[in-house]
C-alpha cells in the first residue's frame, strides 16, 4: 500500500485516526493516502466525518488517536501554522476573509515571517505573479465584500499558494460555485497538481468526483469504507458505497395538475442593500401543485427575490400577492402565519441559531402555536416529541435532540431547517438552494418533497444554480438575469442551450 | 512539554460552575496580594470580612439587606445582557425608581387609602425604572443609537434629578438644613422582618424563579433567546426584534426601578444621599458571574453583598480602606472575563509521546 503503481511514495498519510466527540464517533480508525501530483475525493453521507478528518490535518482539530506522517515523517499538527509549515493549507466550506479588507491584505493577514512594516507594493506584486501563473483573475487591491462568492475563493486558493501550500484541502469547494466558476477552479487544481502539489477534496457531487480526482476515498458513520481508483469506478457505484442502495438521480414525478394561482408578483422592483436596483420589475405567477424553477447565475437578484415574497426585504414597487390576498412588504410574521415556508440560501446566518438545541430549532416556526404553546407558556415535552419524529424521518443525524445545532455537520445543519420548513408549510414553499451540501441520499429525498409538497397542493418557488435540478425537479423554469426575467419556459420542452442564452442575457423571443 | 488551547466541542457543564468559582478564588489571591503589600495578613482579613458578613444572624441580615437590590438589578442587568443590550444604566433605573416611590410616599398618601400607598409607590417605581430604561431601548430600534452611552448617562441625569429633589423641591422644611426629604409616612414602609432585612427578599427571591421559568418556558423567552444569540435569523423567523428588545429592557429597567423602590420604603424611608451607591454597577458583576442565569443571581448577590459587608467590616475594625471590598469584587472581575476562556476553550497539556487532557 505504501507505494502508488508509478513508485511514487505519499506525501500525506494518515494512519489511524480516531476523534470522539461528545455522543458521536466522528473518526474511526481512518487511514488516507495522498500522493504527489494527485487528487483525492473524500466522500460520504453527511455527517460522516469528512470535515472532521481534514480539519484535524490542518490543525484545528487534534485526533483522539492516531498519527499523521508528512513525507515519511512523523508530523505534530497543532494548529493552522503548525500544518502551513508542512505545507498543508485548507479552504473551508464558510470563508475566512476579513470582508473589510482588500485581497492583498488578506493575503498577508496573520503572516508572521513578513517584515513589522508591511511592504503591501511587493505583496501585489508577488500576489500579480501567481495570479499570472495560474490565470487566477484576482485584482490584488479589490476589497472582499465587494467579490463574489467564487473570486473570494479563488483569493483563499491565492492565499494557501501564496503561503507555500503544496497540499490543498477543499471542504465542499463547488458547493456554492456557479458551474462555470467549478469547471475554473477544475483548471486551478489540474495545473496545480501538474507541478507535482496535491489536494483532497470534499464534494456530493457525483460528476465532479469523476472528473476532478484520481483516487476515492469513502467514509461512512465515521469509518474508512472503501478505496477506489477513480477511473475503475463509477457514479452509481460511488453512491452505493456512500449510502449502500442505489439512488435515483432522476427523481419520478406525475404530471402537474395546478390548481388555482397562490402566488402572483406585479412589476416588483427592490434595492439590494447596496442601494442600487436588485429587481427590476419582475412579473410571474405560480399556481397551486405547480414547482416554478429560478434559473440563473447567482447574485442576479435570486437573492432579493426571495427575500421581498418572504417579507424580509422591502418592494420599493409593484405588488405581491398571496392566496389572493395583498401580503406587499407585510411583515416576516405575517408571511411565516399565511403559511408560506422558506429555506434561506444563507442556512447559518439565516436559517439556524446555532447555540440552541436541534430540538428548539426544529420549534422555531411552530412554537407560536397549539401544542407547542399554550397561553404563552412553552411544552418542552410536545417540543422534544415533535423533534424527534422530525429527527428520525428526516434522518439528521445528531448525538441528542439537546445538542446545540451547530455542532452538527453541514449537511445535517441543511437537513435540520428543511424538516422545519416543509413541517411549518402551508401555501408556498421558497427554497434557496434547498439541496446545497446535502448527500446523495438527501438530495434525492428533499427533491422527492418537494414534489411531494407540490402534490399536496403547495406553490414551490425553487431557486437553483442546478440546470439538471431544475429541468427534473420544477414544472416551469423562470430565468432570471440582472434583476429582470428573461423568459420562462415549460421544463419538459427547455433546453440547457436556451437556458443559458438566457442566463447570459438574451431575451426568449430573441434567442428562438 | 506544552500547552494549547482547543476550542470546546461543548460548553461544559462543569465549567459553568467552576469558572466562577475559580474566579473567586484568583480574585481572593490576588487581593491577597495587595494586602500583603498594605502590610496586614490576608487571612486575618479574609476571615474577619467572612465573620463581618455571614458570623452571626445579626450580621448576616445586614448582608441580605444589600442582596436584594444586588439581586433585582443583578436579574434585570441578566436579562438585558442576553439580548447583547448592554443596559449599565441600572444606577439610574434604581435610582428613578426610588424618586417615584418617593413622589407617591409624600404626596399621594392623604389621596389613598393607606393599605394602596406602599404598592401604588412599588408599582410607580417599577415603572418609572421601566421607562427610564426604555429610553436607551428606543433610541437603539429606531435610532440606531448606542445604548451604552446613552443608559449610561441616564446615570447620571438620575442621580443629579433625585439630588436636586432632595436639596430642594422636596426638602424636609423640619429636617434643619440636612439633604433628605422628611420621613415617609408609616403607610409607606415596607416591612422588614430581622433588623433591616425586609419582605422585599422574598418578592426577590420568587421574581428570579419567575424569570427562570419565563426565559425557559414561555414563547417570550424562547424569542429572547433567539434574538440574543442570532437576530437575523430570528428575524427570519418572525420574530420582531425590536419588539422583543424593547419589552426586554423595561422589564430589565422594572427590575431595577423596584430595587430603588425598595431602598426607600423600606431602609431610608425617605429620599436623602446614599439611595446611589453602586448596587446598579455591582449588578454587572453579578450578573456576569451567575452566567445571566436569574437564580444563580439570587445566590451571587448574596455572595456579592458579603462582599461590601465584610469590606465596611474590615475597615472599623482593622483600618484598612473600606474600598477593600469593592477592590475585592473588581478583582473578580478579570479572572471571570479570563474564565470564559475556559468555558468555551480545554487547555491540553501535549508532552512528546502522550497527549493527555486537562481542564
Ligand atoms: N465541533 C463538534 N462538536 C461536536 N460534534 C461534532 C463537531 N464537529 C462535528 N461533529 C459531529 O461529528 C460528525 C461528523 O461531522 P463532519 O462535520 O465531519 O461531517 P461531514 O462528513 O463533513 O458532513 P457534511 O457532508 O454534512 O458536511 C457529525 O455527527 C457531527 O455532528
Ligand atoms: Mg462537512
Amino acid at each position: 500500500m505504501k507505494d502508488d503503481q508509478n513508485g511514487k511514495s505519499p506525501i500525506v498519510e494518515m494512519i489511524g485516526i480516531t476523534k470522539q466527540f461528545p455522543g458521536v464517533l466522528a473518526n474511526d480508525n481512518v487511514d488516507l493516502e495522498l500522493f504527489p501530483g494527485e487528487v483525492l475525493a473524500l466522500l460520504g453521507e453527511n455527517g460522516a466525518g469528512k470535515s472532521t478528518l481534514m480539519n484535524i490535518l490542518a490543525g484545528l482539530y487534534r485526533a483522539d488517536k492516531g498519527k499523521i506522517l508528512i513525507k515519511g515523517e512523523e508530523a505534530e499538527i497543532d494548529s493552522p501554522k503548525d500544518a502551513m509549515k508542512y505545507g498543508i493549507g485548507m479552504v473551508h466550506q464558510n470563508f475566512k476573509l476579513v470582508p473589510t479588507m482588500s485581497v492583498a491584505e488578506n493575503v498577508v493577514l496573520g503572516l508572521d515571517s513578513e517584515n513589522f512594516v508591511l511592504d503591501l507594493q511587493k505583496v501585489s506584486s508577488r500576489i500579480k505573479e501567481i495570479s499570472h501563473h495560474y490565470n487566477l483573475k484576482v485584482d490584488p487591491n479589490s476589497i472582499i465584500w465587494q467579490m463574489s462568492v467564487g473570486e473570494q475563493q479563488r483569493v483563499e486558493i491565492l492565499k494557501l499558494i501564496y503561503r507555500g501550500a503544496e497540499v490543498l484541502i477543499l471542504d465542499e469547494p463547488t458547493a456554492v460555485l456557479t458551474p462555470q466558476e467549478s469547471g475554473e477552479l477544475n483548471r486551478i487544481v489540474k495545473q496545480m497538481t501538474g507541478e507535482g502539489k496535491s489536494a483532497i477534496f470534499i464534494t456530493h457531487k457525483m460528476d465532479e468526483v469523476m472528473e476532478f480526482s484520481d483516487w476515492v476515498r469513502v467514509l461512512q458513520k465515521g469509518k474508512l469504507v472503501s478505496v477506489v481508483k477513480t477511473e475503475d469506478t463509477s457514479p452509481k457505484e460511488l453512491s452505493r458505497m456512500m449510502v449502500g442502495r442505489d439512488v435515483l438521480f432522476r427523481v419520478e414525478k406525475k404530471k402537474a395538475t395546478p390548481g388555482e394561482v397562490i402566488l402572483e408578483l406585479e412589476n416588483v422592483k427592490a434595492m439590494n442593500d447596496k442601494g442600487l436596483e436588485a429587481l427590476k420589475g419582475i412579473s410571474f405567477s405560480l399556481r397551486r401543485g405547480e414547482i416554478l424553477g429560478i434559473a440563473g447565475v447567482a447574485g442576479n437578484g435570486q437573492r432579493e427575490l426571495t427575500e421581498v415574497i418572504t417579507g424580509l426585504h422591502k418592494v420599493t414597487e409593484g405588488r405581491i400577492i398571496i392566496d389572493g390576498k395583498d401580503m406587499t412588504n407585510k411583515s416576516p410574521l405575517d408571511l411565516i402565519k399565511s403559511g408560506v415556508s422558506h429555506i434561506p440560501s444563507d442556512r447559518v446566518a439565516m436559517g439556524i441559531v446555532g447555540d440552541m438545541s436541534v430540538a428548539n430549532n426544529l420549534a422555531m416556526k411552530e412554537y407560536r402555536k397549539a401544542p407547542l404553546t399554550q397561553h404563552g407558556i412553552l411544552n418542552p415535552g410536545r417540543i422534544l416529541e415533535m423533534a424527534k419524529k422530525m429527527i428520525s424521518s428526516f434522518m439528521i443525524s445528531t448525538p441528542a435532540p439537546y445538542t446545540s445545532v451547530k455542532f452538527l455537520s453541514g449537511g445535517n445543519i441543511q437537513k435540520t431547517i428543511l424538516a422545519r420548513e416543509i413541517g411549518a408549510c402551508s401555501t408556498l414553499l421558497i427554497a434557496a438552494y434547498p439541496a446545497r451540501g446535502l448527500d446523495v441520499g438527501a438530495t434525492e429525498s428533499v427533491r422527492k418533497e418537494m414534489i411531494a409538497e407540490r402534490d399536496g397542493g403547495k406553490g414551490v418557488l425553487l431557486v437553483s444554480e442546478d440546470l439538471d435540478e431544475l429541468m427534473s425537479v420544477s414544472d416551469r423554469i423562470a430565468v432570471m438575469n440582472e434583476g429582470r426575467i428573461m423568459g420562462i419556459v415549460d421544463s419538459a420542452e427547455a433546453d440547457i442551450e436556451s437556458l443559458g442564452l438566457m442566463m447570459a442575457g438574451v431575451p426568449m423571443e430573441e434567442g428562438k | 512539554m506544552r500547552l494549547v488551547f482547543e476550542k470546546r466541542n461543548s460548553v461544559s457543564k462543569k465549567a459553568i460552575i467552576l469558572v466562577p468559582v475559580v474566579s473567586f478564588l484568583v480574585s481572593l489571591i490576588l487581593t491577597g496580594i495587595l494586602l500583603i503589600i498594605f502590610r496586614t495578613n490576608p487571612f486575618v482579613t479574609y476571615a474577619s470580612m467572612f465573620v463581618g458578613a455571614f458570623g452571626s444572624w445579626i450580621n448576616f441580615t445586614e448582608t441580605l439587606v444589600k442582596a436584594i437590590p444586588l439581586m433585582l438589578t443583578g436579574i434585570g442587568v441578566g436579562l438585558a445582557f442576553r439580548l447583547r443590550f448592554w443596559n449599565i444604566g441600572a444606577e439610574g433605573q434604581l435610582v428613578f425608581g426610588g424618586v417615584a416611590a418617593t413622589w407617591v410616599a409624600l404626596f399621594w398618601s392623604n389621596f389613598l387609602p393607606p393599605f394602596l400607598v406602599l404598592p401604588t409607590a412599588i408599582l410607580m417605581g417599577i415603572i418609572a425604572g421601566a421607562l427610564w430604561a426604555g429610553i436607551p431601548a428606543f433610541l437603539k430600534v429606531y435610532l440606531k443609537v448606542d445604548e451604552t452611552l446613552v443608559s449610561l448617562m441616564l446615570n447620571y441625569v438620575a442621580i443629579l434629578t433625585a439630588q436636586g429633589l432632595y436639596y430642594g423641591a422636596w426638602i424636609d422644611p423640619n429636617g434643619m438644613g440636612f439633604p433628605g426629604t422628611k420621613l415617609f409616612p408609616k403607610a409607606a414602609w415596607l416591612p422588614r422582618f430581622s433588623g433591616r432585612a425586609h419582605v422585599g427578599l422574598f418578592i426577590a427571591i420568587l421574581l428570579g424563579l419567575v424569570m427562570w421559568v419565563v426565559l425557559n418556558r414561555t414563547k417570550w423567552g424562547f424569542e429572547v433567546k433567539m434574538s440574543g444569540h442570532n437576530p437575523r435569523a430570528a428575524r427570519v423567523m418572525g420574530v420582531n426584534i425590536g419588539k422583543t428588545i424593547i419589552t426586554a429592557i423595561l422589564v430589565s429597567g422594572a427590575f431595577s426601578g423596584m430595587a430603588g423602590a425598595f431602598e426607600v420604603t423600606a431602609i431610608s424611608h425617605r429620599l436623602q444621599q446614599g439611595l446611589a451607591i453602586g448596587y446598579g454597577y455591582t449588578a454587572i458583576i453579578v450578573a456576569w458571574m451567575a452566567q445571566l442565569n436569574p437564580i444563580a443571581s439570587l445566590f451571587v448577590a448574596v455572595l456579592m453583598a458579603g462582599l461590601l459587608v465584610g469590606g465596611d467590616q474590615v475597615q472599623m475594625m482593622m483600618g484598612l480602606p473600606a474600598a477593600m471590598g469593592i477592590v475585592l469584587q473588581g478583582m473578580i472581575l478579570f479572572p471571570m472575563l479570563a474564565g470564559s476562556l475556559f468555558t468555551d476553550y480545554r487547555l491540553k497539556i501535549i508532552t512528546k509521546s502522550t497527549k493527555e487532557e486537562a481542564v
